[in-house]
């Protein structure tokens, strides 16, 4: 039996008819087709997160200069406080920086019965007046739906009486079937109300906004380290270490660099069609895979220097860093792993762990949709259901003065013919048969797996971690990287390597055994003898 | 204590009619209170003598937790106490949380003391969402009465209100324990409600007869039986307070298809 039935088999009827659709054991020469994006299972241990966390947590949490207030009782603000590690520091010496901060209204119950936006205006007056934020981003937590509490009215008023900027987000954490509608809000807000509302121009020939880089232990500054020394500019991160200072330039930048293509596709997207501007789907977490990803925006631009000077700065890097990665590869080569990630990582991460030829063989998303798995391609045939049709999906048109194609259609298929541009292939085809690929997968699940594939290192968070670590498995944080990185770039490779060693070879609870593995706990006695 | 809920069509006149009838039974030396389970909070005007007190849900909302129960709660005619749990303006926050955390309130202040015979809750409207359902949940409101009059709506709503009974009836102890008929003159009224009644499986417990005296006592924030006791009005209340007060019929509801209510209407000639 393969160990996709394996899993399977466990389940009653009716749960393994759905979840048979969301874990998939990829054949020889097969493209496999994956459900995905759509409800978990009551009673199932999805590792999920909500609307809310998607808005907040991940998009517009990690934007500097923003007061981030989370409209609702205590626990969804307190919670989504500092636990992403998506860092940041302020653009200049005194510069502001809110990151650190937890903003939320902590409504009470008579705020329920009577409503809170009283209460919202007085918590964005008291903002104003001690952070003097150059913008507020409003983002509603459950009860806010319930009661109706209008959060872009309050936004309004919130800009005509402070001549600040403000934006109201409705990302109820019961919206949609993941954190995955919160991005799709949390896109569409910044789309309308940013992006395009500034006008100061890139200063050079080359410049690049990096989306879905969210910055976790510093890998956004890694990149952009990498990203200065080849000489691009880059205009903007969205939104790790990032700023709307920044982004409401982000419409003159010259390409967009795409790391997580889950949660900002949309953006992506957009900004092709109102700006004409192409994106390229980058990896930066792997060492390859960043020369590789290095080398398709040198080709993009299509500038012998730019081309050259890309090339000098991958061999100076490389030198740098081979006698670590080499080292840390003789350590790690032939071992096999597994990844739990929300829906970009899994993917990112297998080019890291080939480079010290560690092979992925379970890899698996928390909310990502089928195109993150079997590519862009298929995304005309994925079926819409009233779930994410109650996101919304905004349709944007050219822009008269900003729309401007760098190639015409022709070049462009020439490029693509070398280059991901405008496209995104998906996790699937980098993997191989055998290996293991689940969506929306579950505390069960991953218990299950590990039995049956017993991987040497598992990479998942917070949720699953510790039980995975107790059950003897090198296990490792890859939402948050356990309090180091950066992962990416150059230097972040030799970091992961360091890290992923010293896990594997201080197996503490691989060592221990159990009491109840070697002596019975309980004493008792039979018929009352 | 028996707890009783008042529910039936908004406009009906289900604040009118419980306040008279409380006002019949403190004559005849029941310790009562009225819980007003309305944003508007007018359940409790006349046997307060006007709108007399701050609700509960304003005071949370001003004074925070600290309450005390004489703020809230205001002695009327017979001894009748009479408290309003309020809510939000219309529009905004959530109305049924409002009822939900006052209830919870006068609980926790000992507003439900030991002695007293009633409590009555006067309901707004529909039960529309699950705080309006608050007094008919597991030890609250034992028996509810509809007010209702021979119009179709408000039979409408009688039959609908049924259902919401009859499923906290099938959990919980609540039961129906009539219908109240505030008459509206529609011909053929008293057959019509008895008829609809009786195939809800209750009763129709009183016919209370449309009269000018009810105007003129609300117009002087007084019940019938306080500003008039010798009209006939007065006797009417009187008479549903005794049948009230006397009753034993305490059933599950059997709500009816849409099609059977409309049945019955054409049979008692509503649609001639």
């Amino acid at each position: 039996m393969d160990k996709r039935e394996k899993v399977l088999e466990r389940y009653a009827a009716r749960v393994y008819k759905n979840r048979k659709e969301h874990l998939v054991q990829i054949e020889e020469g097969e493209h496999p087709s994956i459900a995905a994006n759509t409800r978990a299972i009551p009673g199932v241990m999805t590792a999920r997160g909500c609307c809310y966390a998607g808005c907040k947590g991940v998009v517009v949490g990690p934007l500097k200069d923003v007061c981030v207030i989370t409209h609702g009782p205590i626990g969804c603000g307190f919670y989504s406080w500092g636990t992403r590690r998506n860092k940041a520091k302020p653009a200049e010496e005194g510069g502001k920086n809110f990151v650190p901060y937890c903003f939320s209204t902590d409504m009470q119950e008579p705020d329920i019965v009577f409503g809170g936006e009283k209460k919202l205006e007085l918590a964005v007056a008291e903002a104003v007046e001690i952070f003097a934020p150059s913008c507020i981003m409003i983002c509603s937590t459950c009860p806010i739906g319930l009661i109706g509490d209008d959060v872009q009215a309050v936004a309004r008023r919130a800009e005509a009486k402070y001549g600040i900027k403000a934006i109201g987000y409705s990302c109820e954490g019961y919206k949609g079937v993941s954190q995955s509608a919160g991005h799709h809000i949390a896109n569409n807000g910044l789309m309308r109300y940013v992006i395009g509302t500034g006008d100061t121009a890139p200063k050079t020939k080359y410049s690049v906004n990096i989306l879905g880089e969210y910055n976790i232990g510093g890998d956004g500054w890694e990149e952009e380290r990498i990203l200065k020394r080849c000489g691009v500019e880059v205009i903007s991160i969205f939104t790790g270490d990032g700023s709307v200072e920044a982004i409401q330039n982000a419409h003159l930048a010259h390409l967009n660099l795409v790391m997580c293509h889950r949660s900002i596709n949309y953006i992506a997207e957009m900004m092709k069609t109102k700006y004409g501007i192409d994106w390229l789907k980058v990896n930066f977490v792997g060492v390859g895979a960043t020369c590789q990803s290095l080398r398709e925006m040198a080709a993009y631009f299509g500038d012998e220097a730019l081309k050259a000077r890309v090339e000098a700065v991958v061999a100076d890097e490389l030198a740098a860093i081979s006698g670590d990665i080499e080292y840390y590869r003789s350590k790690l080569t032939g071992k096999v792993a597994g990844i739990f990630s929300g829906g970009s990582r899994s993917h990112h991460y297998q080019a890291l762990l080939r480079d010290f030829g560690v092979r992925t063989v379970v890899a698996g998303y928390e909310f990502a949709h089928r195109d993150d798995y079997e590519g862009r391609d298929i995304i005309p045939s994925i079926k819409e259901d009233a779930d994410n049709k109650n996101i919304e999906t905004i349709a944007v048109q050219p822009d008269e003065t900003h729309y401007r194609e760098r190639y015409s259609p022709e070049e462009l298929c020439g490029l693509k013919e070398h280059i991901e541009l405008d496209n995104y292939e998906g996790m699937m085809p980098d993997m191989s048969a055998g290996d293991v690929v689940v969506d929306d997968y579950n505390h069960f699940e991953t218990d299950a797996l590990l039995k049956s594939v017993k991987p040497d290192m598992f990479f998942s968070g917070i949720k699953d971690k510790y039980s995975i670590q107790k059950a003897g498995f090198t296990s490792r944080q890859i939402h948050s990287y356990d309090y180091s990185g950066p992962y990416a770039g150059f230097n972040g490779a030799v970091n992961f390597g360091r890290d992923v060693t010293m896990t594997l070879y201080t197996n503490a609870w691989g060592l221990v055994v159990p009491p109840w593995k070697s002596a019975p706990m309980l004493v008792g006695t039979i018929g009352g003898e | 204590m028996r707890q009783v809920a008042i529910y039936g069509k908004g406009g009906i006149g289900k604040s009118t009619t419980t306040q008279n009838l409380t006002a019949g039974l403190g004559e005849m030396g029941k310790k009562i209170m009225i819980v007003g389970c309305d944003p508007k909070a007018d359940s409790t005007r006349l046997v307060l003598g006007g709108l007399a007190q701050k609700t509960v849900l304003d005071t949370l909302r001003e004074e925070g937790d600290d309450i005390e129960l004489e703020t809230v709660l205001k002695v009327g005619y017979a001894g009748i106490k009479g408290v309003e749990s309020g809510g939000p303006e219309p529009g905004v926050g959530c109305a049924g949380r409002g009822i939900i955390t006052s209830i919870g309130l006068l609980e926790q202040l000992g507003a439900y003391e030991e002695d007293l015979d009633y409590v009555f809750y006067d309901v707004l409207g529909d039960v529309v969402c699950g705080g309006f359902a608050m007094p008919i949940r597991e030890g609250k409101a034992r028996e509810i009465y509809i007010v209702c009059s021979g119009e179709m709506m408000a039979l409408y709503a009688a039959n609908n209100i049924s259902k919401g009974i009859s499923k906290y009836a099938n959990t919980g102890g609540v039961r129906l324990g009539g219908l109240i008929c505030n008459s509206r003159k529609v011909d053929g009224e008293a057959d019509l409600v008895s008829a609809v009644a009786r195939e809800l499986g209750t009763q129709m417990i009183h016919f209370i007869p449309r009269d000018n005296a009810v105007q003129k006592a609300e117009i002087n924030k007084k019940t019938v039986i306080d500003f008039s006791p010798d009209e006939p009005q007065a006797d009417e209340y009187r008479t549903l307070a005794r049948k009230i007060d006397g009753n034993d019929m305490f059933v599950v509801p059997q709500p009816m298809a849409i099609d059977r209510l409309e049945a019955i209407l054409m049979e008692h000639g509503i649609l001639d």
